[in-house]
């Protein structure tokens, strides 16, 4: 009970208001790291108003309760967090105190600390107990199932890649006499530890890629004016009978609405520029359309099947190339004037009479893989504590290459390596130390 | 009660017992077959190596004799990993096989109330679950308070060659037949073990142009903490590395099903070590390798034996025969000693408690090879701590139990009583999570004090320590103040020197030869000052990660708990809990089979338990 937890405490939902509640020594600590003002010293059960931040970046408006031990539900320091961001801020605020040091609560981990610290009685205990050993498992079970197959095989390969590296330094301080044993000096190891930082941060993009699914995509909806981007936009909400909200107080400020299709969250940017019909004047405004395309992850270019292609428009085919997209030819209902042979893959709909509109849907989800895709909010969870541990995993490593630039001997090197490696064993739920031994027993021949 | 203490067996486990409880003042016999064989090094010539040498000065620290016995003994000695970091340094010596036990047995004769018997222990005398004495092999009945087992590979033990088993201890010694199947009645699990040595050969038959010498450092070192080097560091006896050749690999393997181990005998159960395994081990797990490298290693300056570091066979005596003649410079060598491999017995060390008093019978206490080690610096920590708790639980106090981060006897003690072992054990840096704080430069700070409070670090000893501990405060805090103006790539800064030694290419002898600076400390002091200045940032880390988990080590569980009674454990959880019973949450914690939500389970049963 020595580290400080923390955990969503009210049930998650779109649009929510949610409480982040953490306990343990550090709590005070940990939240002043990322709020506005520091809290390490303010007066006990006082709320304080500020934002949430991520380094400079402001994540959410906040009101912080600060409990401080003894008198609170666990005896330890507490401290709540009173969210206005909804799910996705709310996970990301939840983020940035797993980054800064607390530990993602186990179930019922909040009633067993007030259990132990004494601050509730037997039967309650009962219950805690019934509730550890019966979710326990499912706990266990998360950390793994979270993650992909895919990526729990790449962080599999990836730690008996370091593991190697780690044995062959540990062996050449247990066996020291053996020159048979390639010595491994500082130069020797900078390279493979280089090429895993690598390897360790393309994982990590993957983990934000479906960080951001959860999260929502950004989806920048193109096209010169009358195109038909607020009937489509009206389209998707029709069908999905799903909100358009504006959600204020959050940073995320081109974020304006929020559709979810199919469980998908689609945070749609500036849909005051598309709802803005009235603006006859309006011109496509390359620039404009340029500026949304680089905050956006997917792109929804539309073009009137009843006109031609104009210049403006070509340049945005090239620009939207880099992104994700996905090309949609409007009014089919009318006469087909554009020349399409100029285009590689586009999907033909009508907005007016909902026509093919699922099929915008479809490419979305082929687009970003979302196959099996659930909006779990347990699964974001361990996943947001699999994305900061390997962060750490990452840290370590750099400090190791900062160690080998500064010369250190190679037993400090390895701590940092050592420390990867147990991180990246977190992520897949295996620390067990007996794998390094094992691995250097098989892998090099001693002994007298 | 004839004696207060009896040791059984006079290897390096029993020499630490005995020394320590006699010099606690207790009424101790050592007991042992062949007083001519007390403290021999029955395998290879060297005390130390990485990780033990560390092991040798924690027991110097703690006023065991091991570490003063080799300094006198030495034929060379080595700082090992030297560059490779702080925490990893470790002296090797390679140590007299004559003079050590000549050295050892005078030691013993020096302690007035230490008795040194020869006899052979066949059975203990056991009332109510609690040992009084030991049961000779003529019928004999010795009495006492407190039985202390280092009976090394004599369990029992057979001598393996080719397709020959023979009941025998090493050397040809006499083996002890009963005690291993009495300890069985009496409620241990047994563990058959296996180990194995090479031959030795005649010095003068070795042609060593075709080697490769081997020298011993150019710098003074001991193991003891307080005694001058008695050694000259120019005349010390080399080793010699050789490798095998194609023609070895051969005859091995053409020769394999004679080995002992490979189909010459078909009734092996002992389990050998994996970082020890005998050559055609090698030739087998590691069939891709053209070559195997083999250290030349002198026995003693007194008699003519080369041990061949790395040859370890259970092959018949005329293969051994052709495979030494394979080696490069030993064509016409003459083989003085065969090798052998050598089966056991040793109890399952999850019997015994971190004290290593045994949890079957009471007032037992076990320590070395029985408990599943392999090594001379293994086996001589765990006799000294056996010995120190041996006497503190005749004096009613509690027992010396080091932690995992204060030494590495603690991460030995810890690893064997809480997951046991499989195969002889042995200690390895990589075993010790917390490396970085178990140096060889700091083994008297972390442990000189608890020799102190037991009684064994007394007098000179003991003024020593305590002045080497203010000189490395002093100078810390005149570091702090002292500044100098360093030019560095981008400007001229004047910082103290306790920052600049922050900078991992600092070296603070030269800082004080360069600046002149009026700091007159030994070589000693000022290196380990250098060692905490410039890593403190990592031991700092280590600390931190290592108080964490002590909170748990300070949570104890209650011995006379029933691990049926706690509900909802996982029943994998539930069988380790029983066997180990661990006595802390913090041990709990450490046994594979054992989940953090049984840990919250066990807690909350506790607490449950505490408040009724």
């Amino acid at each position: 009970m020595e580290d400080t937890i923390v955990a969503i405490s009210t049930t998650t939902g779109i649009g929510a208001i949610s409480i982040i509640r953490l306990s343990g020594i550090d709590a005070l600590e940990i939240v002043s790291k990322v709020f506005t003002k520091d809290l390490t010293k303010v007066k006990s059960h006082t709320i304080h108003y500020g934002f949430i931040k991520d380094k400079e970046e402001k994540i959410d408006e906040v009101l912080v309760s600060i409990m401080k031990a003894p008198k609170t539900f666990t005896r330890e320091d507490v401290v709540e967090i009173n969210c206005h961001g909804g799910i996705a801020v709310t996970n990301k605020v939840l983020e940035v105190l797993l980054k800064s040091g607390a530990r993602l609560a186990e179930p019922g981990e909040f009633t067993k600390r007030a259990f132990l610290n004494g601050r509730i009685d037997l039967l309650e205990a009962e219950a805690t107990m019934d509730l550890i050993s019966s979710q326990s498992d499912k706990a266990r079970k998360m950390a793994l199932n979270t993650l992909t197959g895919e990526t729990s095989n790449l962080i599999k390969d990836l730690r008996s890649e370091l593991i190697q590296i780690i044995s062959n330094i540990e062996v050449n301080i247990d066996y020291p006499e053996y020159e048979d044993i390639e010595f491994l000096t500082n130069d020797k190891i900078l390279p493979s530890i280089k090429s895993f930082k690598q390897k360790l941060e393309e994982i990590l993009r993957k983990s934000n890629d479906t960080r951001l699914i959860k999260e929502g995509i950004n989806v920048a909806i193109i096209g010169r004016p009358n195109v038909g981007k607020s009937s489509l936009l009206n389209s998707l909400i029709e069908e999905e009978k799903a909100i358009v909200t504006n959600i204020p107080g959050t940073t995320r400020d081109i974020v304006e609405g929020k559709i979810i299709l199919d469980g998908i969250l689609l945070n749609i940017i500036d849909t005051a520029g598309i709802r803005n019909t009235n603006d006859i004047v309006e011109k496509i405004g390359v620039e404009k359309s340029i500026q949304m395309i680089e905050k956006s992850d997917l792109v929804l270019f539309m073009l009137n099947n009843n006109d031609k292609l104009s210049t403006e428009e070509k340049e945005l085919l090239t620009k939207i190339k880099e992104k994700k997209h996905i090309i949609i030819i409007n009014k089919i209902d009318l006469e087909a004037i554009l020349d399409k042979t100029l285009l590689d893959n586009y999907i033909e709909i009508s907005a007016k009479n909902n026509t093919n509109i699922n099929k915008i849907k479809d490419e979305i989800k082929k687009l970003f893989s979302l196959g099996e895709l659930q909006s779990n909010n347990m699964t974001y969870l361990s996943n947001a504590r699999s994305i900061s541990l390997l962060n750490e995993a990452i840290n370590n490593i750099d400090e190791s290459i900062k160690e080998i630039d500064n010369d250190s001997p190679i037993d400090i090197v390895e701590l940092n390596l050592k420390e990867a490696w147990n991180s990246l064993g977190e992520v897949i739920g295996e620390t067990y130390k007996d794998e390094l031994l094992d691995e250097l027993f098989s892998r090099f021949c001693l002994g007298k | 009660m004839d004696y207060e203490i009896i040791v059984v067996g006079g290897g390096h486990a029993g020499c630490e017992a005995a020394v320590a409880s006699s010099r606690k003042g207790h009424k101790t016999l050592l007991i042992t077959g062949n007083i001519n064989n007390i403290a021999t090094m029955p395998c290879n010539p060297s005390i130390g190596g990485s990780a033990k040498g560390i092991i040798v000065r924690e027991i110097d620290a703690l006023g065991g004799v091991m570490g003063e016995v080799a300094d006198k003994a030495l034929l060379q000695m080595k700082m090992l990993n030297y560059a490779k970091g702080p925490a990893v340094k470790s002296l090797r010596a390679q140590a007299d096989k004559i003079t050590y036990p000549k050295e050892m047995l005078k030691v013993l004769r020096n302690e007035k109330n230490l008795t040194i018997k020869e006899g052979m222990v066949e059975n203990l005398i056991v009332i109510d679950n609690t040992v009084k004495g030991i049961i000779l092999e003529n019928g004999e009945n010795i009495t006492s308070n407190i039985v202390i087992l280092t009976t090394g590979t004599y369990l029992k033990s057979d001598i393996l060659i080719g397709n020959t088993r023979t009941r025998s201890g090493p050397h040809e010694e006499k083996p002890s037949l009963h005690l291993s199947d009495n300890l069985k009645k009496y409620g241990f699990n047994i563990l058959r073990l296996k180990t194995g040595t090479p031959p030795r050969i005649e010095k003068s038959t070795i042609d060593f142009s075709k080697t490769k010498k081997e020298e011993g450092d150019k710098q003074y070192y001991t193991f003891s903490h307080t005694n001058k080097p008695t050694y000259d560091i120019n005349n010390q006896e080399p080793c010699y590395l050789i490798y095998t050749t194609d023609e070895t690999k051969k005859i091995i393997t053409d020769n394999l099903s004679k080995s002992s181990m490979y189909g010459g005998l078909d009734d092996i159960t002992g389990v050998g070590p994996r970082y020890c395994p005998s050559i055609e081990d090698k030739i087998v797990r590691f069939s891709d390798k053209e070559k195997h490298q083999l250290f030349l290693e002198p026995e003693s300056k007194y008699y003519d034996d080369i041990y061949i570091q790395g040859f370890s066979t259970s092959m018949p005596r005329n293969i051994q025969e052709q495979m030494v003649h394979s080696l490069p410079g030993l064509e016409h060598a003459k083989i003085l000693k065969y090798a052998y491999a050598i089966e056991y017995d040793a109890i399952y060390p999850t019997q015994v408690k971190p004290s290593l008093e045994t949890k079957i019978l009471k007032n037992l206490f076990t320590a070395g090879q029985i408990n599943g080690t392999s090594g001379y610096e293994e086996a001589a920590c765990q006799g000294l701590i056996a010995g120190i708790n041996a006497s503190l639980k005749l004096e009613g106090k509690e027992p010396l139990i080091l932690k995992r981060s204060e030494a590495y006897i603690g991460v030995l003690i810890d690893d064997l009583v809480t997951k046991g072992t499989k195969e002889p054990y042995r200690m390895l840096t990589s075993r010790a999570e917390y490396r970085l704080l178990l140096r060889h430069d700091n083994s008297d700070l972390r442990l000189r004090e608890y020799g102190h409070q037991i009684g064994l670090i007394n007098g000179e000893k003991y003024e020593k320590f305590l002045q080497k501990k203010k000189a490395i405060l002093k100078l810390t805090e005149e570091l702090k103040n002292i500044k100098i103006t360093v030019d560095t790539e981008k400007n001229r800064r004047t910082i103290t020197v306790y920052e600049y030694l922050k900078n991992p290419n600092s070296n603070l002898q030269q800082i004080i030869k360069d600046f002149k600076l009026n700091l007159n400390y030994p070589q000693e002091i000022v290196d380990e000052v250098e060692i905490q200045i410039k890593y403190e940032g990592y031991i700092k880390k280590v600390e931190r990660e290592a108080e964490k988990t002590l909170k748990n080590e300070e949570k104890q569980i209650p011995e006379n708990i029933d691990y049926d009674k706690v509900p909802n454990l996982a029943s994998e959880a539930r069988q380790k809990l029983k066997e180990v019973r661990p006595i802390s949450i913090g041990q709990a914690l450490r046994i594979s089979g054992v989940n953090p939500s049984d840990i919250s389970i066990l807690l909350v049963y506790l607490k449950r338990k505490y408040n009724e």
